[in-house]
């Protein structure tokens, strides 16, 4: 097989693939049959293509294979309902032949993040049918047994065949919270990126690039939605930050630590046009006022000083609008920084009783306030907590390294 | 359900614990691990092991008895201990494991603990 083919054939599907199951789901409501047909024509081009050539247009000759594979199946299958949309399809063929197809990808993603979709599935699918990754990787990156994953991407994409689920953007009356749902799913693919960003090996930054896409497609789809947009601003300056975010030993360095000219100049100058163009609409959302809070750390190079007065009053709106752990967290660090460590530590205190216990993040802004306000019994035993909790081990390295710091101040005041 | 998270470590980890220089990380790092663990409340029990060159491996075979110094398989990565939990589902045991200070180079396998057989 000729190396060339194979590249021509894997470049078309990986720029293609959304789009292409996009159109084909659309029209048979049957994700896991457009994608089983979508994947034979893909084969059959890395066998086809080195002999006869690459065409001239990948993309249609992709779709109309994977059209006559849905037709063949639909024609298998006559006994089930599901056929009848596969065999009109195969119809349209004729009068569709060589015409660009449209990008039906928004569709795609809404359907992907339905109210009849289990919550936790809906990042998992949109991976798996607009960016084409396979079930394992996603799996690794949830943190989810393979087999697990693999079946409830199949009761998923089931739920919409037998539902009926229709690939389209909702109506106006259910657009803000549909809208919600897809804008949740998307960070959260880049949430399960965020842990394992080893930064120093490419193979451990999970799938931070996939979910840049998601967000900087969503955004490129729905330009005049501020919260899209928002989004995208918040992903951006926080991969604006990543090759600052280890020392060269792997070690994480906290923000407030990193040397601004380290980070991605082009990524954060993104983020704020993007910020900008949703600040004309003129309607504030939980992700333009995260991304706001990212931009105002960033703005500490031009402003000689992190603006941590700014920041807590963005927290504050946060919290009116999204109220989260993150974002009490979020609150209590900057009010730290704003108007002292004791400040802080009571904020910490009040919002102590309803957390999860194993959260880490709580117990490592938790060691550094008490560190900074001297009480370095109670300190290092947070130290401990946030060192036995973490899943990073640049941030472990990091805390560890801080409480033999705290150790050594003990001993010297000793 | 109850499973058991089999630590392995490579052989570079496990020489840590004897090194001068790498032994207050990482029996620091092992030490603030097991603490957190049992501080979510679900632990039922889990051990170190000592290093696997102090292993002893019986076989007993057609050939008679054969006893062996070292472990049972010369493995680049070696069994470093145990935990034993009481967990809702497979997932909140692959979140504990993700946080065992084994990685990167090392491995967790999370097996589900047998019930007893029913009397």
């Amino acid at each position: 097989m000729s190396g060339a083919a194979a590249r021509a054939a894997e470049a078309a599907a990986r720029a293609s693939y959304g789009r292409l199951l996009a159109w084909l789901s659309a029209r048979t409501r049957d994700l896991a049959a457009a994608e089983d047909a979508l994947a034979e024509a893909l084969r059959a081009a890395l066998e086809t293509w080195p002999a006869r050539g690459v065409p001239a247009a990948p993309d249609a000759w992709l779709l109309t294979v994977a059209r006559r594979n849905l037709g063949r199946r639909a024609r298998h299958a006559r006994v089930h309902a599901m056929a009848e949309p596969a065999l009109a399809l195969l119809a349209e063929e004729a009068d569709r032949e060589a015409a660009p197809f449209p990008d039906e990808r928004l569709g795609l993603l809404f359907v992907c993040a339905h109210p009849e979709i289990e919550p936790a599935v809906r990042a998992p699918l949109m991976l798996q049918t607009v960016l084409g990754l396979d079930a394992a990787r996603i799996a690794g990156a949830f943190l989810v047994s393979p087999a697990a994953m693999g079946q409830r991407l199949t009761r998923a994409k089931a739920r919409i065949r037998e539902a009926g689920l229709r690939f389209e953007v909702p109506e106006r009356a259910e657009w803000a919270p549909r809208l919600a749902a897809v804008l949740d799913a998307v960070y959260a693919a880049y949430g399960s990126a965020w842990p394992d960003m080893a930064g120093v090996d490419p193979r451990l930054t999970g799938l931070a690039a996939e979910a840049l896409h998601l967000a900087r497609l969503l955004a490129a789809l729905l330009p005049e939605e501020p919260e899209a947009r928002g989004l995208v601003a918040l992903i951006l300056h926080c991969e604006a930050r990543r090759p600052a975010r280890r020392d060269a030993a792997g070690r994480l360095v906290p923000l407030a630590e990193q040397d601004p000219a380290l980070w991605d100049g082009a990524l954060a100058g993104e983020a704020e046009a993007h910020l900008a163009a949703a600040a004309r609409a003129g309607q504030a959302g939980r992700f333009q006022v995260e991304a706001a809070i990212q931009s105002a750390h960033a703005a500490r190079t031009a402003m000689g000083g992190t603006p941590w007065g700014a920041i807590v009053t963005l927290y504050e709106l946060l919290l009116r609008i999204a109220p989260s752990a993150g974002a009490l967290l979020g609150r209590a660090a900057a009010v730290a920084e704003a108007r002292g460590p004791a400040e802080g530590l009571a904020l910490l205190d009040a919002m102590a009783p309803g957390l999860p216990p194993s959260w880490q993040p709580y117990w490592a802004v938790r060691a550094h306030l008490l560190a900074r306000l001297g009480d370095a019994v109670a300190a290092a035993e947070a130290y401990g907590r946030a060192i036995g909790l973490t899943s990073e081990p640049g941030e472990r390295a990091f805390l560890q390294a801080r409480l033999a710091m705290l150790h050594g101040a003990a001993i010297r005041t000793t | 359900m109850q499973v058991c998270m089999l630590i392995y470590e490579p052989k570079d980890q496990t020489a840590k614990r004897h090194d001068p220089a790498e032994a207050p990380a990482y029996w620091g790092a092992w030490t603030a691990y097991a603490a957190a663990v049992r501080a979510s409340g679900l632990m039922v029990g889990g051990n170190g092991l000592e290093a696997s060159p102090t292993a002893t491996t019986l076989r007993i075979g057609a050939g008679g008895r054969q006893v062996q110094d070292g472990p049972y398989a010369d493995t680049r990565e070696q069994l470093g201990g145990y935990f034993v939990l009481e967990v809702p589902d497979l997932e909140t045991a692959l979140d504990w494991a993700s946080r065992c200070p084994v990685f990167p180079g090392g491995a967790v396998e999370i097996r589900p603990v047998m019930p007893p057989p029913a009397a």
